[in-house]
C-alpha cells in the first residue's frame, strides 16, 4: 500500500493563506486522524490530497510519486464524504459499483465485490433501495460500502460520523474501529472530535489555524502536549489551565498561582531552569486531580466548589481556585455541598507548564 | 361561537372570490361560448341566436379539410423541433455556463435577454434581419460573395427562418431553468463521481443529467404547450406563407375567423387545440404527482424501517 508524504503543503484563496505549508509523512497502512476546531484546515488537507482543491504550493506524494497535478481518479483514492454524497437515483447496488461499473471490469467480479461488502456491512437486504429510502446510518453506511468496494490504495473520511445522531455514532464508530481491523489500507481521517480522534487514529494530527500544532500516537499527545493547543483539545472535561509562576522557596523549586502551591518534580524544575521568564501558564487535567483531604500543602490544591453537574456514577464539579476556574471530577457518592473547599492531591505527571508567551510546553 | 367559526372557516373562500368571479367570467363563460359556438354555422354578420345549429358538422368538416390537416401537421412540426433544439441548446449552455468565470453573472444576463422582447417586436426585428436584399443575413452573404437566401419567400426557407427565430427566443428559457436546476445539484455527488473515476461526459450523462430529469421533463412540456400556441412572430414574419407552409394552427385559427367569416369552424379548431393542450398540462401534472407519490412511498419506507 502506498505511503503518502505532504511537503511543504500551501494552499491560498486569492490572497488569503489558509494552510501554511504542512509536512506530513504518513507510513503504510497507517490511520492518521487529521483534527482541529472549525476552520483550522484539515478538511482542505484532505480535499487537496484527494484532488478535489487545487494545490497552491509545495507537493503531494504518493508512493513518492508527485500527484498534485494529476485527477482525483488517477491517485487510486475512495473517500466518504459528511453528507455521504450518495448518487440519489441509483440505488444502493449501483451506487457501490459505479467505480468498477466505470472501470469496465467484468460483471461477475462487480456482483462478487459488492456481493462481499455488502455482507461485511449488513447492506444485503437494502441492495435494492435508492438512498432516499435509507434512514442516516444506513446511508452512512452505503457510502463506507461505496468505498470499500472501489477496493483503492488510500482511504479518505471527510467527518464521516458528524451527521449522525450521538448513539448511532458511537456505534458507527465500533464498527469503524471493526473494519479497520479487517481491511489494511491508508486511511486518512479528519473530524473535530477528538474523541473519535483518540479512539480511531494510530496517528494522530492536531491542526489550528492553518499549522500542524503535534502529530504522533494518541497517547504520546495526550501525555505529552506539545503547547498549550494541544493540550486543551484533547481530552474530556478539557484540561485546566491556572496563571502561575515558578519559584525557587530554599532550593526547592514551587510553581505558585493564586491560591495554590505545588512542588515540582526534579525533571520539570531543570526545564523550567532553563526558561528566561518565571511567568508560566500551569495545566492539570480533571483526571489527574483526586480528592484528597490529607494530602499535604505542597502536593495538593484547594478549590471551592461553585457547580456541580451530575452526569451518573462521576459528577464534574466547576471550582474556584484563587479566582480562577477548574473542573474536576468526583465520584457521584461523595458528599459534598455547594461553597465547600475541597482539597484534590495533583499528579506528579500531571502537571503541565506552558510558557506563557509562547504557550510552548516547558518540558 | 359557532357562528363565528363558521366565519371563520369562510374567510378563505371570501378573499377567493373575487378571482374566482373573475375567471368565471373572463374564462370559463367564453370557453363555454366557444364550445357552443363550435356547433353552429355562425358568420360575423349573425347574432348567436340566429346561427343554425349543425352538430358536428364543423369537425366533420375539419376532419375532410386539406388545409387545416396541413396546418396542423406544421403544427406538430414546429413544436417537436424547436423544442428539441431548445432543449439541446439550452441544456449545452447551462452545462457550458455552469461554473465561476468572471464575468458569468453577465454572460448570463446577456442570454437571458430574447426572452424579455416582446413576440411582436421579435417577429419585426426578424422580419428586417430576414429582409431579402437590406437584411443583415443576405446583406453578410452578398459580402462573401455567396448568395442571397429567399429566407421568406421559400417555403422551406421560411420555415427554418420561423424555426431560428423561436430558437432565438425561446432557448434562455431553457437555459435558466436548466441553469437553476444544475446549481442546486449536490456538490458532493459530483465530487463523488470525480473520485469514482468518472470523467466530465460520464459526469454529465450519468450523475447531471439524470438527477436534473425531472425539472427538465417539467421545462420541456412548459415549452410544448407554448410551442403550440405560438402566434406573434409567425403572424409578423410570414402570415402563414408563402403558401401554407408556416401556417401553424393559432394562425390559421385567426385567419378562418377574421377572413373566411367562419366563426363555428374557428371555434371547432380551438377547441381541438385547447384539448391537446389540455392532453400536455395533464400530462405535466401527472408527472408531479407520480413524483411526489414517489418520495412520499421513499419517506415512508424510512420510517418504517425507523420503528
Amino acid at each position: 500500500m502506498p505511503r503518502i508524504r505532504l511537503e511543504n503543503l500551501v494552499k491560498r484563496y486569492g490572497d488569503v493563506e489558509v494552510l501554511h505549508g504542512i509536512n506530513l509523512d504518513m507510513d503504510e497502512n497507517e490511520f492518521t486522524v487529521l483534527v482541529g476546531p472549525s476552520g483550522c484546515g484539515k478538511s482542505t488537507t484532505l480535499r487537496m490530497i484527494a484532488g478535489l482543491e487545487t494545490v497552491s504550493d509545495g507537493e503531494i506524494f504518493i508512493n513518492d510519486r508527485p500527484v498534485s497535478n494529476l485527477e482525483p481518479k488517477a491517485r487510486d483514492l475512495a473517500m466518504v464524504f459528511q453528507d455521504y454524497a450518495l448518487y440519489p437515483h441509483m440505488n444502493v447496488a449501483r451506487n457501490m459499483f459505479f467505480a468498477l461499473r466505470l472501470q469496465r471490469r467484468p460483471k461477475k467480479e462487480i456482483d462478487e465485490k459488492v456481493g462481499n461488502v455488502a455482507e461485511m456491512l449488513g447492506l444485503t437486504d437494502f441492495l435494492h433501495r435508492k438512498p432516499g429510502e435509507l434512514s442516516g446510518g444506513q446511508r452512512q453506511r452505503v457510502a463506507m460500502g461505496r468505498a470499500l468496494t472501489r477496493d483503492a490504495g488510500t482511504f479518505l473520511f471527510d467527518e464521516p460520523l458528524s451527521n449522525l445522531d450521538a448513539k448511532l455514532r458511537g456505534q458507527m464508530r465500533a464498527e469503524l474501529a471493526l473494519m479497520r481491523q479487517k481491511v489494511r489500507k491508508n486511511m486518512i481521517y479528519v473530524t473535530h472530535d477528538q474523541i473519535e480522534a483518540m479512539t480511531l487514529g494510530d496517528r494522530i494530527v492536531v491542526m489550528h489555524g492553518g499549522y500542524i500544532q503535534q502529530q504522533g500516537t494518541p497517547e504520546e499527545l495526550f501525555k505529552r502536549p506539545a503547547n498549550k493547543f494541544v493540550a486543551g483539545f484533547l481530552g474530556s472535561p478539557p484540561m485546566n489551565f491556572l496563571q502561575a509562576e515558578i519559584q525557587d522557596l530554599s532550593g526547592q523549586p514551587v510553581v505558585r498561582g493564586k491560591g495554590f502551591e505545588l512542588a515540582l518534580p526534579a525533571e520539570k524544575a531543570t526545564a523550567a531552569a532553563s526558561q528566561t521568564s518565571n511567568a508560566v501558564t500551569l495545566g492539570i487535567r480533571p483526571s489527574d486531580l483526586h480528592f484528597s483531604p490529607d494530602a499535604s500543602d505542597q502536593e495538593a490544591v484547594d478549590l471551592q466548589v461553585i457547580v456541580s453537574e451530575y452526569i451518573g456514577a462521576q459528577s464534574v464539579l466547576l471550582c474556584d481556585c484563587g479566582g480562577q476556574k477548574v473542573e474536576v471530577e468526583l465520584k457521584s457518592e461523595t458528599p459534598i455541598a455547594l461553597g465547600e473547599t475541597l482539597r484534590f492531591a495533583v499528579n506528579r505527571e500531571g502537571i503541565h507548564m506552558f510558557d506563557r508567551e509562547t504557550e510552548v510546553a516547558i518540558r | 361561537m359557532s357562528v363565528a367559526i363558521k366565519a371563520n372557516r369562510l374567510t378563505p373562500y371570501m378573499f377567493l372570490a373575487p378571482a374566482g368571479i373573475i375567471l368565471i367570467f373572463a374564462l370559463l363563460y367564453p370557453i363555454g361560448y366557444m364550445i357552443y359556438a363550435s356547433f353552429l354555422d355562425w358568420s360575423p354578420s349573425q347574432r348567436i341566436g340566429q346561427a343554425e345549429f349543425i352538430g358536428f358538422r364543423n369537425y366533420v368538416n375539419l376532419w375532410g379539410d386539406g388545409a387545416f390537416r396541413e396546418s396542423f401537421w406544421v403544427t406538430i412540426r414546429f413544436a417537436a423541433i424547436v423544442v428539441t433544439l431548445e432543449m439541446v441548446l439550452g441544456v449545452g449552455l447551462a452545462l457550458l455556463l455552469d461554473r465561476n468565470i468572471k464575468g458569468m453573472a453577465m454572460l448570463r444576463t446577456v442570454f437571458i435577454l430574447p426572452m424579455m422582447i416582446a413576440p411582436i417586436v421579435v417577429g419585426l426585428m426578424w422580419r428586417y434581419m430576414y429582409h431579402p436584399t437590406v437584411g443583415i443575413f443576405n446583406r453578410t452573404l452578398k459580402n462573401f460573395g455567396f448568395e442571397g437566401i429567399p429566407w421568406l419567400s421559400d417555403s422551406t426557407w421560411s420555415f427554418i427562418a420561423i424555426v431560428i427565430a423561436d430558437v432565438w427566443q425561446w432557448t434562455p428559457f431553457i437555459f435558466i431553468l436548466a441553469l437553476a436546476a444544475m446549481q442546486s445539484l449536490p456538490r458532493s455527488a459530483l465530487e463523488a463521481a470525480e473520485i469514482d473515476g468518472a470523467n466530465e461526459w460520464q459526469k454529465i450523462l450519468m450523475i447531471k443529467l439524470p438527477l436534473m430529469m425531472p425539472v427538465l421533463i417539467v421545462t420541456l412540456l412548459l415549452r410544448l404547450i407554448d410551442a403550440f400556441k405560438v402566434l406573434e412572430v409567425i403572424l409578423v414574419l410570414t402570415n402563414g406563407g408563402p403558401g401554407l407552409s408556416t401556417e401553424i394552427l393559432a394562425l390559421r385559427i385567426f385567419r378562418t375567423a377574421q377572413e373566411f367569416q367562419e366563426l363555428g369552424e374557428a371555434a371547432a379548431m380551438s377547441n381541438l387545440l385547447l384539448m391537446m393542450l389540455m392532453a400536455l398540462t395533464i400530462g405535466m401534472f401527472a408527472y408531479s404527482r407520480v413524483q411526489e407519490a414517489r418520495l412520499a412511498r421513499q419517506r415512508a419506507a424510512v420510517e418504517k424501517d425507523a420503528d
